[in-house]
């Protein structure tokens, strides 16, 4: 079985052919690292999904290195809109500095009394690992590098809808710039998550919480629909 | 410079951290990842406080059955802390947002937190958040490290604890990105660099990097380690990859089957016990299966999702049709870094420990599920505390830089050696052989095999070395420190295991079968200097 990846040091793909069949790609990482090439950089942990730490880009779209099935001819490459430090591994310090914008921590905390449906409203939220797949995924990165992103803006929610929190204002006041009204919406987010989560729905429900908080849609003050002409007629 | 320095950026680090910060402490925290991408992400079934919120229960009976679980060998009074802390543990996590499940109820706070049965336990004790309660309560800290803006530093590798006359005054790093060496000045240091399972390379549930580094740097630095030889097993990963299957799947009416398909032990019996028949099992030839077949498709959907979702992955089976190869593996260290009530390491002052990396002797012979993640709130809490009233009473010299410059040294021979053999090989070697000779069944003379091949591989190590030259982002080298740190680590293991002529918790010996309380209701403990004088 052969296996592609871009090498960072010549900015070239290199292929290997590795004997087993039916691995993990981890495994297939880890196994050309061990007897083929020392030099070959990834970075993994836990081999079962929940480390965040092994996502990379096969053919084009986000996947744990631990979790996906390797077929023949796979491409592998490193995350989108991550720096690349070398080869697969890249700075996610960037990434990570959006969950610190975006404030997504519990601000004010009382006790609550929650209960399983409470618990249930965000459990899939809270399954994030971290593993800067959406961030990787999400178009808006390729015009907005400031953008707030999938994972924080979903954190955000999760917080700013939890009982405990009495400090929901102050969420919503550090997502509105470069936060839920520069989404697209495209859905990309949901589709690269390991975890099965939905980040676009995440961002429209803090765009409703917005609006309910007084936040405005700020492209509807800027858009221009042309000028429709309402002038009171006094003879009519 | 610095009051608290953390090594080690997974629960117990940043609990630490934040009772630090709490109480008035600067801190940074050091690790060799991110933040979240620690071992206590991997943790799934819970975190034990008697709450009495599914049954009565006391913090008395919890205290009772952990010192049950632990043989002989935990110190009582820190057992009784521990676990009387417990319910104030939940009430922190609780006010920091962990999404814990939740039961129906009038009650507010920490009343509202579904518990559930675990092994070992006389009550409904362990708080959970569905499957994922190591995962919620990393992350959630992580998001409270940021609101209370504690520094992180990642992709630092520690390399050497700075001590001169025996107190700490730092430690030194090498930088993964850059490939430089720094030193970091400190009034004091915690560790909490997690456990050594990875010394069973491929045999083990924990991550690679589950190398026990600051084990090994505490010994390098003259510090005692304690309890080395007891490795908790666990009984259900899977066979091939080691992915953990949890002890749910039994729970849930799973059963463990031959390859005749005959049952041969009680399924929710002890986990050392359940470990020893699958091994027996093994000794006769018998290949061991866990069968769920039974609970049909859609409830096997419903309950363990996860686990049918890695069979199919990781072993290429199904398990609503098909039996699922298992094999028994290393799960969790309970011996670790000697410290004393404070958390203050044996032999070096002003150096805590806390968290899987630690011996706090709570655990003794055998820790019992739900302990661990308490372990590293309660006693990261103490540890912060401890570490910043030490700082605050002692005023550090800075230290010289003999240590920087003994570890550059160092990293300059191995960049100019050219290996002849290859490490990883070793390791895989190594793992194999402590998982059959230092394993879930012991004796003598596969022990002293295995010192043997130690040996012989400590004295080769100078044959092996790093491939890869690069300066920056080599991840060789950093694959190289740490198979070194399990070389070092994996004789005190097996020295301790020698020693202990008798069975108890998860040592057991096919010579001496029985508890030795007269001789061996003790700790066997290493230390460099202590050796040497």
């Amino acid at each position: 079985m052969t296996l592609t990846i871009l090498r960072s040091e010549t900015n070239s793909h290199e292929t290997y052919t590795i004997k087993s069949t039916k691995t993990t790609l981890l495994h297939a990482l880890t196994d050309i690292k061990e007897t083929q090439d020392a030099t070959l950089t990834f970075t993994a942990g836990c081999r079962a999904s929940v480390c965040g730490t092994c996502a990379v880009r096969v053919n084009g779209k986000e996947e744990l290195a631990c979790a996906y099935k390797l077929q023949d001819g796979d491409v592998v490459e490193p995350l989108n809109y991550h720096p690349v430090l070398r080869d697969l591994k890249v700075d996610k310090n960037k990434a990570k500095e959006t969950l610190l914008q975006s404030t997504a921590w519990l601000h004010s905390a009382t006790e609550a009394s929650p209960t399983p449906k409470d618990e249930k409203f965000t459990e899939r939220q809270t399954d994030c690992i971290l593993c800067d797949s959406c961030y990787s995924a999400c178009p808006v990165y390729a015009v907005n590098p400031e953008f707030l992103g999938p994972f924080a803006l979903t954190r955000a929610y999760r917080y700013s809808v939890d009982k405990r929190e009495k400090g929901v204002k102050e969420i919503l006041d550090s997502v509105q710039s470069n936060g839920v009204w520069d989404c697209t919406l495209c859905g990309e987010c949901t589709l690269a998550c390991p975890k099965g989560i939905d980040p676009k729905m995440d961002i429209m429900m803090l765009r409703g919480l917005s609006v309910q908080e007084g936040y405005n849609d700020p492209s509807y003050a800027t858009q221009s629909f042309g000028s429709p002409n309402f002038d009171f007629d006094p003879n009519f | 410079m610095i009051d608290v320095l953390i090594i080690g950026s997974g629960g117990a680090g940043l609990t630490a951290a934040l009772s630090a910060k709490d109480v008035g402490a600067s801190v940074l925290v050091v690790g060799k990842a991110y933040p979240t991408n620690s071992q206590t992400s991997m943790a799934q079934g819970g975190i034990n406080a008697a709450l009495s919120n599914a049954g009565d229960d006391t913090v008395d009976a919890h205290i009772a059955d952990t010192i049950k679980s632990a043989r002989g060998l935990c110190d009582e009074e820190m057992v009784q802390t521990m676990c009387s802390d417990a319910p104030h543990a939940i009430a922190w996590l609780d006010s920091i947002g962990v999404p814990f499940s939740r039961v129906e109820t009038e009650e507010i706070g920490i009343k509202t937190v579904a518990q559930r049965q675990m092994g070992g336990a006389s009550a409904k004790r362990a708080c959970y958040a569905q499957d994922y309660t190591g995962l919620k309560i990393l992350h959630t800290l992580y998001d409270t490290c940021l609101k209370h803006g504690i520094d992180f530093l990642d992709e630092h590798y520690l390399m050497s604890l700075v001590v001169e006359n025996g107190c700490v005054k730092g430690a030194t790093f090498l930088d993964i990105r850059t490939g430089e060496l720094k030193q970091i000045d400190a009034k004091s240091v915690i560790i909490a660099t997690g456990g050594y399972g990875g010394l069973y390379h491929n045999y083990t549930t924990n991550m690679t990097g589950a190398t026990g580094d600051g084990i090994a740097a505490v010994l390098r630095a003259g510090g005692a380690v304690s309890d080395m030889e007891f490795v908790q097993f666990h009984p259900t990963a899977l066979k091939k990859s080691s992915i953990l299957i949890s002890e749910s799947a039994r729970g849930e009416g799973g059963y463990l089957v031959n390859s005749k398909n005959e049952r041969f032990t009680d399924e929710l019996g002890p986990r050392d016990v359940v470990a020893r028949a699958i091994f027996e099992q093994f000794k006769q030839a018998q290949e061991v299966f866990l069968d769920v077949r039974h609970l049909g498709e859609g409830k096997l959907m419903e309950l363990l999702p996860q686990e049918v979702a890695l069979c199919k992955l990781h072993e290429n089976v199904d398990p609503a049709k098909e039996l699922i190869p298992i094999k028994p593996v290393a799960h969790y260290s309970m011996g670790g870094i000697d410290v004393n009530h404070t958390m203050e390491v044996d032999g070096i002052k002003g150096c805590f420990a806390v968290g899987e990396c630690s011996n706090a002797k709570v655990h003794g012979a055998n820790r019992l599920g739900g302990n661990s993640l308490l372990e590293i709130t309660a006693f990261g809490k103490r540890a912060g505390e401890n570490a910043f009233k030490y700082a605050s009473s002692t005023s550090v010299q800075k230290a010289t830089d003999a240590q920087l410059q003994q570890d550059k040294t160092y990293l300059e021979n191995l960049y100019a050696q050219t290996p002849t053999v290859n490490f990883y090989d070793k390791r895989e070697v190594l793992g194999k052989l402590f998982y059959e000779k230092v394993g879930i069944v012991r004796n003598n003379a596969s022990l002293n095999e295995a010192l043997d091949y130690i040996n012989d591989t400590q004295e080769a190590i100078a044959t092996m070395g790093i491939e890869d030259k690069s300066k920056t982002n080599n991840t060789n080298l950093t694959d190289f420190l740490e198979f070194a740190n399990t070389i070092l680590l994996s004789s005190t293991v097996v020295s301790a295991a020698i020693a202990r002529d008798e069975s108890r918790g998860a040592h057991y010996k096919e010579e001496f079968t029985q508890v030795d309380d007269e001789k061996f209701k003790n700790h066997i403990v290493f230390q460099w200097k202590k050796e040497r004088a």
